[in-house]
C-alpha cells in the first residue's frame, strides 16, 4: 500500500534539494501535540501559499513527541516540533536536538510582560500566546445554582466542593506551568497553600490535559483548570462554557522549532516564517482554534470575545522565572503527585470536614471551633520541604539520577517519605475539623 | 541436553525447525526489544551495574503495595462479574435451537472492540455522574448511582468490556463437546442443572479457564479503563504514569512492569495447574456439540429476557457512541441538543486511509498470531521439543508488556537499521503489524491451545499409522478439527488489534500509515473533533462486527457441514 507512496515521497525529497534555495517544496514532517482542528487550517493555508509542499502532521502528546525525536535522532525524519509547553523545547534544546533559526517576522515584540516570546538564543520561536484560567459549564452551574469564579481561591470555598477538575502537572505541561505560576507569584508556602486548598475540592485529578475540558464540555464536572484556548475553542464549537483569567495567572508563548538535521530544512524555515506572518497569524482566529497571536497588529481583526493579552493589566507584573521553574521541575511534579494526586481521598475527606465545620461556625460562632479549623487548614497546607530544599542538589539529583554519591536519597525513598508526611497531616487535619464541628454544635 | 532429547529432535527435524523459527520470532520482536528497555529495572538510576534496590523500594512504598492489592481485587472481581454475563449467552446459544444465535454471538464480541477514548467518552455520557441515566434518575427520583466511581466502577466497566473473552472461548468449547457424553449422562438419568454442572460445564472447562485467565490478566494489565475513570491506585496505571511522566530513566516504572509480567505468568501457571491431570479430548467428531433442543415457552421467555438484559447493558457504550457521532452539542443533558450527519461527511472526506490501514494491519497481525499460536500450541501439547513450554511462557508474557515499552523497545532496537529505500526499519509500517501481532499473540495462543486440547491425539496417531507424514497429519487432520478455535483466535486478535493504541502511538511515523485508533485519538483531542472521533469509532465497531459475523458464519457452516457428512 503506502510503501510505493513512501518511495515516491523519498524521491520527492531527495530530488529538489538542489532547487531548495529558490522555493521550498516537498514533504514537511511536523511532530505536534496540537489537535487536527489546529493543524488542519495551517496545513491548508501553508500548502496554498507554497504550492508543491505537503505538510505531514504527526500527532503525539508533548512528552511522547520529545521522546520520539530523542529516540530517532540517529536517522532523523522530523523537520519541525510544534507544541505549547516551553519546557519541552528547553529539554530538546538542552540535548542539542534543535537548530537555531531566527524567523523573518515583523510586528512581533520580543517580550510580553517580562516573558520573552522567543528563545533568546533562537532555538525556538513563539507563535501564539497562552494564559491559564478557569472554564465552567454554564448549564451545570446554572442547574446546581453554583457561583461563577474569579480567582483560584474561589475554587477552594465550600460551594465548589466535588465540582472542579484539573490535570496532574506531571501529566500536562500546561498544568505544570499553571502551578508553577501560582508558586512564583504567591511564593512557595502560600502558593502551595492555595493549590492544596482548591485541590481538596477537586472531583478528580486527570492524567491528560484534554480530559479536563472534555469533562467540563460534557457536563461531568462544573469547573476545570485549563489553558485558555481549551475554553475559547469549546465556545467556538458551540459548547455552553465560559472562561476567566484569575489575577495570579501567567502568560506563556506556544512554540515551534526546527529539528536538527531536518530532512527538509528549507521548507521548515519557510513554515516558521509563514506562521508568524499576517496570513499565518490570522489562521489562529479560526473558531475551532481560537488562540492569541504574537503579532500585535493582528488583534485589530480579532473576533468578538477573544481578549488581547498585551493589554491585560496584570501582564506587566506577571513574573515567570524560567530558570527557577526548570531547576525544580521534577520535584514540583512529584510533590503534587505524592501530596495531592495519590493522597486525594484523605485530602478530600479533611477538606469536606473543614467545610462542614465552617458552616456550623457560620450559624453559631465559636472561638474554639474557629481556632481548630485554622489549625486544620495549616495542617493541610504544611509542606515536607521548603523552597530552597526543593531546588537543592540533593533532591534534584534524586530525580535525575547518577549523582554517584552513596548516601544520596533515591526518588522512590523521597516519594514514600512525602506521601507518608501528607497522609499523617491530612489525618490530623480531619481530626481537628471534626473536633471543631463538635465544638460548634 | 541429554542423549534421549537429542535423539528425539534428530528424529523430527521439521518440528525442531518450527520451534527454532518461533523462538527467533519471539526473540527478535518481543524479548530483545523488551530487554533493551527493561534492563533499567535492575540498574541504579542514571548509572550502570546490577542492583535489586529498586525492588526493595517497590515493596517499601505504600502506594505500590496498595496498588498491587487493588489490582488483584479488581481482576478477580471482574472475572466473577464477566462469568455471570458470559455464561447465559454461551449456554443458551449453543444449547438451544435458537433463532439468531449467530447474531447474539456476534453482538457479544462487540464490547471487546470499544475503541479507547471514544468508548470512555460514551460511557461517561451515559453512566457518568451527570450522564443520561443519572440525570433521568435524579429528575424522577432525586438520587444518582455511582456506576463509574472508584474500584467498583472499574470492575463494572472491565467486566462489560472483557466478558467476550470468556464468551468466545466457552462457546467454542461447548460446541466441541461430544454429544455422546451428554446422551450417556441422560441415559443414566441425569438432566437439568445437574447435567450442566456435572457433565457439560466440566467438559467445557478448558475453554472457560482459557477465557477466565485471559480476563484476569487483561484486567490486571489494563490501563486505559482505570485512567479514564481516574482510578490511579492500580499497578498498570502506575507503571504507565511512571514511564510516560517521570521519564525513561526512572527505574520504578520498569520495576512495576516486571512485577506485572511475573504476576501474569503466575496466573497463567495456576490456570494450567487447574487443568492438569485431566483429559478433555474427545475422539468422536461430528457430533456437532450439544444436542440442540427446541425452547419451551417458559424457557424462551427466560432465555430471551436474560439475553436482552445482558445485551442492552453491554451494548450501551456503543449506543452512546452512535448518539455522539450524530450529535451536534451534548452537554449536561440526557440526549444531544440536535443531530447531524456532518461528522460522517468529515470522516469519509479526509480519513479514508485510517480504515484501509486498520483492516490491513489488524488482519495481518491476526494471521501471524494464529500461525504462531498454532505452532506453539502444537509444540507444547504434542511434541516433546525441550523448552517448548518456554515458548508458551514467553509468548504469554507479552500480555504484561506495556505497549509503550514495546514501542520504545522497537525504536531502540531497529531504528538504526535502514531499508534499501533509505528508510529506517522502525519507520516501516510492517513494524506496526508486528507490534500488534506480539501484543495480541497471547489471546490467539490461548484459543489455539484450548482448541488443540480438545482434539484427541489418537486421531493423529491413527493417521500416522496409516502412513501419513507429520506435516500431512497436521494439515489434513489437526487443522480442520481446530477450525472453530482458530477462528476464535483470529477474531479476538483482529478485533482487539483494530483498536489498539499504546504501542501504535510510538511507532506511527506518518499519518498516511496510521491506523484508525490513532485517528480517533487525534480527533478526540479537541472539542469540535468529538463527533468526528465518535463517527470513526462507530466505523471501527462496524468493521470488526462484520468481520466477526463472517467468521462466525464460517464456523457454523463448517460445523453444519461436518454434522451433515456424519
Amino acid at each position: 500500500m503506502s510503501f510505493t507512496r513512501r518511495i515516491v515521497c523519498a524521491a520527492a525529497i531527495v530530488m529538489p534539494l538542489a532547487a531548495a534555495a529558490q522555493a521550498p517544496s516537498g514533504k514537511l514532517t511536523v511532530v505536534t501535540s496540537f489537535s487536527k482542528e489546529v493543524t488542519g487550517p495551517f496545513k491548508a493555508a501553508f500548502e496554498k501559499a507554497y504550492p508543491g509542499t505537503t505538510l505531514d502532521v504527526q500527532n503525539r502528546n508533548t512528552n511522547a513527541g520529545v521522546k520520539f525525536i530523542e529516540e530517532t535522532k540517529s536517522n532523523n525524519g522530523v523537520d519541525l516540533f510544534w507544541a505549547s509547553a516551553p519546557d519541552a523545547f528547553e529539554v530538546l534544546k538542552g540535548k542539542g536536538l534543535l537548530e537555531a533559526y531566527k524567523a523573518k517576522a515583523e510586528g512581533v515584540p520580543d517580550k510580553i510582560g517580562q516573558y520573552p516570546i522567543h528563545d533568546p538564543e533562537g532555538f525556538y520561536t513563539g507563535f501564539a500566546i497562552s494564559g491559564y484560567g478557569i472554564m465552567w459549564n454554564t448549564r451545570y452551574v446554572g442547574a446546581q445554582k453554583l457561583p461563577e469564579p474569579k480567582e483560584w481561591q474561589d475554587l477552594a470555598t465550600a460551594p465548589y466542593f466535588d465540582h472542579v477538575s484539573m490535570a496532574a502537572p506531571s501529566r500536562s505541561g500546561t498544568t505544570h506551568l499553571t502551578i508553577e505560576a501560582i508558586l512564583q507569584t504567591a511564593g512557595w508556602e502560600k502558593g502551595w497553600g492555595i493549590v492544596k486548598a482548591f485541590s481538596g475540592n477537586l472531583r478528580a485529578v486527570t492524567d491528560r490535559s484534554f480530559g479536563v475540558p472534555d469533562a467540563v464540555n460534557s457536563g461531568q464536572v462544573g469547573y476545570g483548570i485549563v489553558i485558555d484556548f481549551f475554553g475559547f475553542s469549546a465556545q467556538g464549537a458551540g459548547f455552553p462554557v465560559k472562561f476567566v483569567y484569575p489575577s495570579l495567572s501567567t502568560i506563556v508563548p506556544a512554540n515551534i522549532a526546527v529539528v536538527k538535521n531536518a530532512p527538509n530544512a528549507a521548507a521548515a524555515k519557510a513554515f516558521v516564517d509563514f506562521i508568524l506572518s499576517e496570513p499565518g497569524q490570522a489562521v489562529l482566529f479560526d473558531p475551532k482554534i481560537r488562540r492569541l497571536p504574537v503579532r500585535t497588529a493582528s488583534y485589530d481583526k480579532a473576533p468578538d470575545g477573544l481578549p488581547n493579552p498585551f493589554k491585560f493589566p496584570w501582564v506587566a507584573n506577571a513574573k515567570f522565572d524560567v530558570d527557577k521553574s526548570e531547576k525544580r521541575f521534577q520535584p514540583v511534579d512529584a510533590l503534587f503527585d505524592q501530596l495531592i494526586t495519590f493522597q486525594h481521598e484523605p485530602l478530600k475527606a479533611a477538606t469536606k470536614a473543614i467545610h462542614e465545620a465552617d458552616a456550623a461556625i457560620a450559624k453559631k460562632p465559636n472561638a474554639e471551633a474557629s481556632k481548630l479549623v485554622a489549625e486544620a487548614r495549616a495542617l493541610i497546607a504544611a509542606m515536607p520541604v521548603n523552597e530552597a530544599e526543593a531546588a537543592s542538589a540533593e533532591i534534584t539529583g534524586a530525580f535525575t539520577g547518577g549523582s554517584g554519591k552513596e548516601k544520596a536519597p533515591r526518588q522512590a525513598e523521597l516519594e514514600q517519605k512525602w506521601a507518608a508526611f501528607a497522609k499523617e497531616k491530612y489525618a490530623a487535619a480531619l481530626a481537628k475539623a471534626e473536633a471543631a464541628l463538635k465544638a460548634a454544635r | 541436553m541429554n542423549a534421549a532429547a537429542l535423539r528425539r529432535i534428530l528424529a523430527q527435524p521439521g518440528q525442531a525447525l518450527v520451534a527454532l523459527a518461533v523462538a527467533l520470532f519471539l526473540a527478535a520482536f518481543l524479548i530483545i526489544p523488551v530487554i533493551t528497555v527493561m534492563i533499567a529495572a535492575f540498574q541504579p538510576k542514571g548509572g550502570s551495574g546490577f542492583t535489586l534496590v529498586n525492588f526493595a523500594d517497590f515493596f517499601a512504598t505504600d502506594l505500590f503495595r496498595r496498588s498491587f492489592f487493588n489490582s488483584l481485587y479488581v481482576s478477580a472481581m471482574s472475572v466473577a462479574v464477566a462469568t455471570v454475563l458470559a455464561l447465559p449467552l454461551a449456554y443458551f446459544t449453543t444449547r438451544f435451537d435458537f433463532r439468531g444465535a449467530v447474531i447474539v454471538q456476534t453482538l457479544g464480541v462487540i464490547p471487546l472492540i470499544m475503541p479507547p477514548f471514544a468508548g470512555a467518552v460514551a460511557m461517561q455520557l451515559l453512566f457518568g455522574r451527570n450522564g443520561t441515566v443519572n440525570l433521568l434518575l435524579d429528575e424522577a427520583f432525586g438520587f444518582k448511582i455511582g456506576f463509574m466511581e472508584g474500584l467498583n466502577g472499574v470492575i463494572f466497566v472491565e467486566a462489560l468490556h472483557y466478558f467476550p473473552l470468556i464468551l468466545i472461548n466457552l462457546s467454542t468449547a461447548l460446541r466441541n463437546i461430544d454429544r455422546a457424553m451428554e446422551e450417556a449422562a441422560q441415559n443414566l438419568g441425569c438432566s437439568g442443572f445437574r447435567l450442566f454442572r456435572r457433565i457439560v460445564f466440566p467438559l467445557a472447562m478448558p475453554g472457560y479457564v482459557a477465557g477466565a485467565s485471559l480476563v484476569f490478566i487483561k484486567v490486571f494489565d489494563d490501563l486505559a479503563t482505570p485512567l479514564l475513570l481516574n482510578v490511579k491506585d492500580l499497578l498498570a496505571p502506575q507503571a504507565y504514569l511512571r514511564i510516560t511522566s517521570v521519564g525513561l530513566a526512572d527505574p520504578m516504572g520498569y520495576v512495576i512492569s516486571v512485577v506485572l509480567i511475573v504476576a501474569s505468568l503466575i496466573a497463567m501457571y495456576l490456570s494450567l495447574l487447574a487443568l492438569r491431570g485431566k483429559d478433555y479430548a474427545t475422539v468422536q467428531r461430528g457430533g456437532g456439540g450439544l444436542a440442540k433442543r427446541p425452547l419451551g415457552r417458559g424457557d424462551a421467555i427466560l432465555a430471551y429476557g436474560t439475553i436482552l438484559i445482558v445485551l442492552v447493558l453491554t451494548l450501551a457504550p456503543h449506543l452512546g457512541l452512535l448518539l455522539l457521532s450524530f450529535a451536534t452539542i451534548w452537554s449536561f443533558s440526557p440526549l444531544p441538543d440536535g443531530f447531524t450527519l456532518a461528522h460522517y461527511v468529515q470522516v469519509f472526506s479526509d480519513s479514508g486511509q485510517y480504515i484501509v490501514n486498520t483492516v490491513l494491519y489488524a488482519g495481518l497481525a491476526a494471521l501471524i498470531d494464529v500461525v504462531v499460536g498454532t505452532a506453539i500450541a502444537y509444540l507444547v501439547l504434542r511434541v516433546g521439543v525441550p523448552g517448548a513450554k518456554w515458548l508458551d511462557y514467553a509468548a504469554t508474557a507479552a500480555l504484561a508488556v506495556p505497549g509503550v515499552v514495546l514501542g520504545i523497545g522497537y525504536l531502540r532496537t531497529y531504528f538504526g537499521v535502514t531499508l534499501p529505500s533509505g528508510q529506517s526499519l522502525a519507520a516501516f509500517w510492517g513494524m506496526i503489524v508486528l507490534a500488534l501481532a506480539i501484543r495480541r499473540l497471547p489471546l490467539a495462543l490461548r484459543a489455539c491451545t484450548a482448541a488443540l486440547q480438545q482434539v484427541a491425539a489418537s486421531l493423529e496417531e491413527a493417521a500416522e499409522n496409516l502412513g501419513a507424514t507429520k506435516a500431512r497429519t497436521v494439515r489434513r487432520i489437526v487443522l480442520p478439527l481446530m477450525t472453530g478455535g482458530l477462528a476464535a483466535g483470529f477474531v479476538t486478535s483482529f478485533a482487539t488489534a483494530a483498536v489498539e493504541l499504546s504501542a501504535t502511538m510510538m511507532l506511527v511515523q506518518s499519518s498516511a500509515d496510521a491506523p484508525l485508533a490513532y485517528g480517533l485519538y487525534v480527533f478526540m483531542q479537541s472539542p469540535a473533533g468529538r463527533g468526528a472521533g465518535a463517527a470513526l469509532g462507530v466505523i471501527a465497531v462496524l468493521i470488526v462486527g462484520v468481520c466477526t459475523y463472517i467468521s462466525n458464519r464460517i464456523v457454523d457452516g463448517d460445523m453444519a457441514a461436518k454434522a451433515g457428512a456424519h
